[in-house]
């Protein structure tokens, strides 16, 4: 899927890196936790959240994510947004909740990113 | 002694939520400019992120070192206290004793030292309540 498939299945609108929409993405993860975030994802995910403080974006540089969906119609500030531009982003708002929003993208087809956990670690 | 490549120091203030992370973006930018592999930048810069908003969210104030040889990427963190008194705890996915502000922005979620144990190679912490915590980090390069 691209981004610009993900616009179209999110009703978003694009706010900054309308020249970057072709961009390929694999998987999804979806957490208002950015050290969740950073404990899991890899580079090819898009994130979808809530937050629109400047720690999304920081978040986002230390993994090399191309693309960020905020829920329910957010909208950061303009400096969140230039930021976000100057670090190669696709930035989008949906209209639909976050829920909803993993919905739509799992059912066009998108995954949520893969959990190895280490042995050690293991759950249930 | 290995030759150092690079070495570099970020002092970092306590609860100093706005700057959070630029020592972070700093080091990472650096070590893509020495051609750092990608999974290593990645693992580094994530360890990185989640050790300097530790600072920013538990310590009294601290500081990065960043460290270069051709064979590693030695990261440590010392801060000037309080201390942790259950390192154990600490190390628990899950625990936290982070503040609102930190939980607001999308922190204290109790996976910090968890993730940076996860994404060094080598990982040591020494704490001492009172006195201060020492975290350090090393990622292999060869």
């Amino acid at each position: 899927m691209t981004i610009a498939d993900m616009v179209r299945v999110l009703h978003a609108k694009v706010l900054c890196g309308e020249e970057r929409l072709e961009t390929k993405v694999h998987t999804a993860c979806c957490s208002d936790l950015m050290s969740d975030v950073l404990a899991f994802v890899n580079e090819k995910t898009v994130l979808i959240t809530g937050l629109t403080n400047a720690h999304v974006l920081r978040t986002a540089d230390m993994l090399d994510l191309k693309c960020i969906v905020f829920a329910r119609g957010k909208i950061p500030g303009e400096d969140i947004l230039e930021q976000a531009d100057e670090q190669g982003l696709v930035v989008m708002t949906t209209p639909e909740t976050a829920f909803t929003a993993c919905g739509l993208l799992y059912e066009a087809g998108l995954r949520g990113v893969p959990i190895e956990w280490p042995e050690s670690e293991a759950r249930l | 002694m290995s030759q150092t490549l690079l070495h570099a120091e970020y002092p970092v203030e306590a609860e100093d939520y706005t700057c959070a992370g630029e020592a972070s973006a700093d080091i990472k930018r650096k070590l893509k400019q020495l051609g750092v592999s990608s999974n290593v930048l990645r693992r580094v810069a994530v360890a990185s992120y989640e050790v300097e908003l530790n600072l920013v969210i538990h310590s009294e104030g601290g500081a990065l070192t960043l460290e270069v040889t051709p064979e590693q990427v030695t990261l440590i963190s010392r801060d000037r206290g309080p201390g942790i008194p259950n390192l154990e705890l600490a190390m628990r996915e899950g625990w936290s004793t982070a503040s609102e502000t930190a939980r607001s922005l999308g922190f204290g979620a109790g996976m910090g030292l968890p993730n940076m144990k996860r994404n060094a190679d080598t990982f040591a912490i020494d704490s001492t309540v009172g006195e201060g915590t020492t975290i350090e980090m090393g990622f292999r390069l060869a």
